[in-house]
């Protein structure tokens, strides 16, 4: 996409907006402007500090998922014997919505941080897991054999060869996990909290029937899943500049 | 150089492909290793190379028992080779940087061999981007410049077009003539075999107990091919290779 289709997206997005906030007439949907206005004016009183929490709840989990599930992944896609124990295991809990499990987090682990970072880290990982295991059992034989001739050991054959192979999967599920992940982080954030931008939505914005504020969160959340989309497709051109090509 | 003593190996489960096989390869010989379809061909190439242990018998390398891949042994494989995340430049330097080899030294024998296989002016390009016959260059490349005692090679060129192929052949010669090298070539093209092997072992389909050694002391010269003893001994050649294909042992 470039730099012109991405600034008529957006004017279309907010063309539309405006005529529906003029056919609504009403101050639950305020037009794009007045959001514009309440949003700047909201940024350095507080809003910041939420989009701020959010991001950080969030990075937390895409790091704690990667560094958890990347490392299982690599080591079942190649000892296939670990493998045929742990897929049944993943084949059965894969399709389990994780977010149902959020009360017995809740239970466990209370309703601080580490609840809400938990929950979205166990989604991303199974999506991380997954794709890692595939690509590193992918790994043609003919590439390990011809690196191991140049005396590559295990450590090497991971460093040059596994997780350079992965590194394309693991960005692309991160990618299309990232919606999911922040739709989970407004849910978590949604009751027993006091920050974070699902917090700012519900209580600051709805609950107050302050609908600019509301929105102004609404945007905060939608910039913070554009920001990650953004980060990813950056990290993507920076480290996978080989799979470019073939697109 | 090579020795292969009583040899026997099977992949697991599957169903025996060498049974107490021996073959000795002298220092500096150039050897071409040539069979039917599914011989065991490319698993002898493993079993040299220490990719593959044979479950009895041993395989030894100036003799060294060969457990895992040698230092000295180059290998350079059909395609799939090169890793398709690095540029040319860094598929060559990789069993450099793998072996410790630290800049500027380094980059000096990276660029001499990329200017040597006349690929230089690719280094920055990534395998995907080119050519069939510029990926194997690079893989040969980045094998030589290890400075290997041993050269095995799995099918280099079969997968490219003939005029391309001859061109790496003869690029072989060239080099095995400054290098002195010792050389064994799995193929399954006659030619390329007649071509290349100064001594040709032919293998039977398995289980193998032994081949059949054709001596071609004429190969390694570039007008060799196109002489009236290319064809003949190509001839003999394919009679031995029907010959072994239909009745088993060599």
């Amino acid at each position: 996409m470039g730099k012109a289709e991405g600034a008529l997206a957006t004017l279309s997005l907010f063309l539309a907006w405006q005529v529906a906030a003029l056919a609504v007439q009403a101050p639950v949907l305020p037009g794009p402007l007045a959001v514009l206005a309440a949003f700047v004016h909201a940024m350095p009183r507080g809003l910041l500090w939420h989009t701020a929490v959010s991001a950080f709840r969030v990075v937390a989990s895409i790091l704690i998922a990667v560094g958890l599930a990347a490392p299982i992944g690599l080591v079942l896609g190649q000892i296939k014997r670990l493998d045929v124990v742990a897929a049944p295991l993943i084949y059965i809990t894969y399709p389990i919505p994780k977010i149902v499990l959020l009360p017995i987090v809740l239970l466990f682990l209370g309703i601080g941080e580490s609840s809400k970072i938990f929950i979205i880290a166990l989604i991303l990982f199974f999506q991380v897991l997954v794709v890692v295991r595939d690509a590193s059992s992918g790994v043609r034989p003919e590439l390990i054999y011809s690196v191991r001739s140049l005396g590559a050991r295990r450590r090497q054959l991971l460093r040059y060869v596994y997780l350079p192979a992965c590194l394309p999967a693991i960005l692309t599920a991160l990618r299309v996990s990232t919606g999911t992940a922040v739709a989970v982080l407004f849910f978590a954030e949604s009751f027993a909290t006091n920050s974070g931008l699902g917090y700012y939505i519900l209580v600051e914005g709805w609950g107050r029937l302050a609908y600019p504020e509301m929105y102004s969160g609404v945007v905060a959340m939608s910039l913070l899943g554009f920001a990650i989309y953004l980060a990813l497709d950056w990290l993507e051109r920076r480290l996978c500049g080989w799979v470019q090509l073939g697109k | 150089m090579i020795r292969v003593e009583n040899v026997s190996f099977a992949y697991p489960g599957k169903e025996v492909i060498f049974q107490s096989f021996s073959w000795q390869v002298e220092k500096g010989e150039s050897w071409a290793i040539i069979g039917p379809p599914g011989c065991g061909k490319t698993t002898l190439l493993y079993l040299l190379a220490g990719l593959r242990l044979p479950q009895e018998g041993v395989v030894l390398v100036n003799d060294q028992m060969v457990r895992r891949p040698r230092r000295q042994t180059g290998l350079i494989l059909q395609d799939y080779g090169l890793l398709p995340w690095a540029t040319v430049h860094q598929n060559t330097a990789l069993g450099l940087t793998i072996r410790g080899v630290r800049e500027p030294q380094r980059q000096a024998i990276v660029t001499q061999w990329l200017a040597r296989l006349d690929i230089a002016g690719v280094s920055a390009q990534y395998p995907s981007q080119l050519s069939g016959g510029q990926r194997q260059r690079a893989a040969v490349a980045r094998t030589l410049a290890l400075e290997p005692d041993l050269l095995l090679m799995d099918e280099p060129f079969s997968s490219l077009d003939a005029l391309t192929r001859e061109g790496l052949q003869n690029m072989v010669i060239e080099l095995g003539i400054e290098s002195i090298l010792t050389g064994v070539l799995v193929t399954h093209s006659i030619e390329e075999a007649v071509f290349l092997g100064k001594r040709i072992l032919v293998l039977p389909l398995p289980p193998i107990t032994q081949g059949t050694v054709i001596d071609n002391p004429m190969a390694g010269q570039l007008r060799y091919r196109g002489q009236p003893e290319f064809y003949r001994t190509c001839e003999r050649v394919r009679q031995t290779v029907e010959r072994v294909g239909h009745d088993g042992q060599g």
